[in-house]
């Protein structure tokens, strides 16, 4: 017998009888997943608790949560603004961005000190563990815990946000959601779309030793967020 | 086994670590407190039902829930091994990296791989296997296991770990907290940019995305899942929930359960392997998925919710027998209540008889429990199961003999009232006599009354 096969088998006989379970369902005779056991439709829809606020107070509510977990948050009125508004944060670093198109459009490719466009693995691990800032954007951006949401894709690696000891996010107003609820509605099966989500909820820290808050013990230990207010 | 007594003689007389211990533990219950107000998250008991209801809901269908876990992950292009034993995962793990030329893989936190000593096993045939969260790295060095679910350094000083780095890493005596996270950030920097593999355990899986959740607050799970070729994840068979949607529920409660944070800092939904054009993440993905006695726990309808645990560790900082003797005179990792109900069930229940006795039955673990496991109705209707196999074996004989000696004495009134006779003569010499004397300490005995029931009604004169 294979360790799948007992594993499940144990199951089946540990529940049956006891589980509401009719337990039913033997391997062989479960030729379509599609017909499901009775029991399965006990559990109700998920309950998904969105708040109802108005849309524009999203930013100021992100950017009050992100400064309250030790990040900075700029806002600016569109997408020229950008380079000004983080120029002194770039003065004398190094930077890593990622291949988002916003970015693009904000002029942050083309700055000198940014190196940008990488497309093979092992380029981007050594660019990223040698610079001071990870550049990125984010998919969607979370109101209630000042969260920023990354999917990672060809256009955002996943290294970006990660290695280097500050990071950047610079994303459009129209990316805000109200919280984690409201993302999980937009997105129910985050794996449809990409094969990592990762939520980032303030700069890396620790409080293993005496319960005192270090930051940037693995990630970033500094976080910057730039909410684009016209695309 | 009996309680390690005198190890936890020597915690309670240990005034430092009464201190770190109650320090730590109360620092977490204060902030939980804060962000699970009625102010801060009014839904909170109906998000504690919920949670329940899903996991009752999991658990009562688990083999369906797997299948399902197991064909999405497949269809994203990971791998799902089953594994009986700690032995089978470590043997898994150990065959591919020899496939793979792997010498050396880091490791997130996780319970699990405690549990099935995993680093142990590996380590015995030359893989090393590298622990990347903060204190779990501490406790690499020191050779010990966690103190606590969630906080595994907690009793731990910068002074403690001054030593540590200084024995173990040979470098210059540190003790400023900040410079030493500097130096385990250097040093294991370096070993996520090496290793062949990344190893991590598991919060969640969903089983309609067929995807890994994990939240930690350092960064290291997601460097260990994503620097590496190969990410490796290993879980509990009773991890599953069914739904991406039903993270609304206990993420919501996780985190400020735990650490009393909304969310923590990075909450990592994996599935599979890197797709199409990313430019990084691992190439290779594989969820092991553990039993090593988690089936045995199925079977009673009542203790079956030991399985709903998400390891928040609320219970142990709630604890009054946890703050006190700390978290390494429990004879398992898991420590605290729920160690106190699933240590048994995994080992059997002879094997640490004295742990499901070792609570007040206070409640309070119970009463904070974000997916209301009844931690108290498993303790005792483990007590019962000890008191039945003692009785069986015997072994609770003088108790048996004790009983009875008091049936006979108190159906002969003759013999009865003598000795209760002597009894009030004699009673107030309790409170000084051998083992009662330490009992009594700590309590004020009652005296007995100056007259006996009978006495008094032998001398009542009648009224008419």
């Amino acid at each position: 017998m294979t360790a799948r096969e007992q594993i499940l088998g144990d199951i089946r006989k540990a529940l049956k009888g006891t589980a509401g379970q009719p337990a039913l369902i033997e391997a062989a005779s479960r030729s379509s997943s599609q017909q499901l056991p009775a029991s399965l439709e006990q559990l109700p829809a998920p309950t998904l608790r969105i708040p109802r606020s108005d849309r524009n107070l999203y930013a100021d509510l992100f950017g009050q949560k992100f400064e309250n977990l030790g990040g900075k948050c700029f806002r600016v009125r569109n997408t020229s603004a950008v380079v000004p508004a983080i120029a002194e944060l770039l003065t004398q670093k190094s930077a890593v961005a990622s291949n988002s198109p916003f970015l693009r459009k904000c002029g942050i490719t083309g700055l000198p000190q940014v190196h940008a466009g990488f497309t093979e693995r092992d380029d981007l691990k050594e660019a990223c563990a040698s610079v001071d800032i990870g550049i990125t954007s984010a998919d969607y951006a979370l109101a209630a815990t000042g969260t920023l949401v990354m999917l990672s894709s060809p256009d955002e690696a996943r290294l970006v946000s990660l290695l280097p000891p500050s990071h950047i996010a610079i994303f459009p107003r129209s990316h805000l959601l109200a919280n984690l609820d409201e993302l999980l509605s937009i997105l129910p099966r985050p794996a449809d779309q990409t094969s990592s989500m990762v939520l980032i909820t303030g700069p890396s820290r620790t409080a293993d030793i005496e319960q005192r808050l270090v930051r940037g013990v693995h990630g970033p230990g500094q976080i910057f967020a730039v909410i684009v207010d016209e695309e | 086994m009996n309680a390690p007594e005198a190890e936890i003689q020597q915690t309670i007389s240990d005034p430092r670590l009464q201190l770190a211990i109650y320090t730590a533990t109360g620092r977490v219950m204060d902030l939980r407190a804060k962000v699970v107000s009625d102010e801060a998250l009014p839904d909170y008991q109906a998000l504690r039902e919920e949670a329940n209801a899903i996991k009752k809901h999991t658990i009562e269908n688990l083999d369906h829930y797997l299948e399902q876990l197991e064909s999405n992950v497949v269809a994203h292009g990971g791998n799902v091994i089953y594994c009986r034993t700690g032995q089978e995962a470590a043997d898994f793990v150990l065959d591919l990296a020899k496939k793979r030329g792997v010498h050396m893989l880091v490791k997130s936190k996780s319970m699990t791989s405690e549990e099935i000593h995993f680093n142990e096993r590996l380590e015995e045939h030359q893989l090393e296997a590298v622990e990347t969260d903060f204190g779990e790295y501490i406790l690499q060095l020191a050779h010990q296991r966690p103190y606590h679910i969630v906080a595994p350094a907690l009793h731990l000083t910068r002074f403690d770990v001054a030593d540590i780095f200084t024995k173990e890493l040979g470098i210059e005596r540190e003790e400023v907290i900040e410079n030493q996270t500097k130096i385990a950030r250097g040093v294991l920097r370096r070993k996520f940019l090496e290793a062949g593999m990344g190893v991590s355990g598991a919060n969640f899986l969903v089983a309609d995305s067929g995807a890994v959740v994990i939240v930690e607050n350092e960064g290291n799970a997601r460097l260990s899942t994503s620097a590496p070729k190969i990410h490796i994840a290993i879980a509990g068979i009773e991890k599953v929930i069914p739904r991406a949607q039903d993270l609304a529920v206990f993420l919501n409660l996780l985190g400020r359960s735990a650490t009393g944070q909304p969310l923590t800092v990075y909450t990592s939904f994996l599935s599979g392997p890197r797709r199409g054009a990313e430019i990084d993440g691992p190439d290779e993905f594989y969820l092991l998925l553990l039993d090593n006695g988690r089936t045995k726990l199925l079977a009673d309808p009542d203790k079956r919710q030991s399985l709903y645990c998400i390891r928040c560790g609320a219970c142990l900082n709630h604890c009054p027998v946890y703050r006190k003797i700390g978290g390494h005179n429990y004879p398992w990792v898991y420590s605290g209540p729920i160690g106190a109900i699933i240590t048994p069930q995994f080992h059997g229940i002879t094997g640490d008889a004295w742990l499901p006795f070792a609570s007040s039955l206070c409640g309070a673990c119970a009463e904070v429990c974000p997916v209301k496991i009844d931690i108290p109705k498993v303790l005792l209707k483990l007590r019962a199961e000890v008191v039945e196999v003692q009785r069986r074996e015997d072994s609770g004989g003088w108790e048996r003999f004790a009983f009875q000696l008091f049936a006979w004495i108190a159906t002969h009134p003759r013999i009865y009232l003598s000795l209760a006779t002597l009894g009030s003569i004699f009673f107030p010499l309790v409170p000084h006599l051998g083992p009662l004397k330490k009992w009594a300490s700590q309590r004020s005995v009652p005296e007995p009354a100056k007259q006996s029931f009978h006495q008094w009604w032998a001398s009542r004169k009648p009224t008419s």
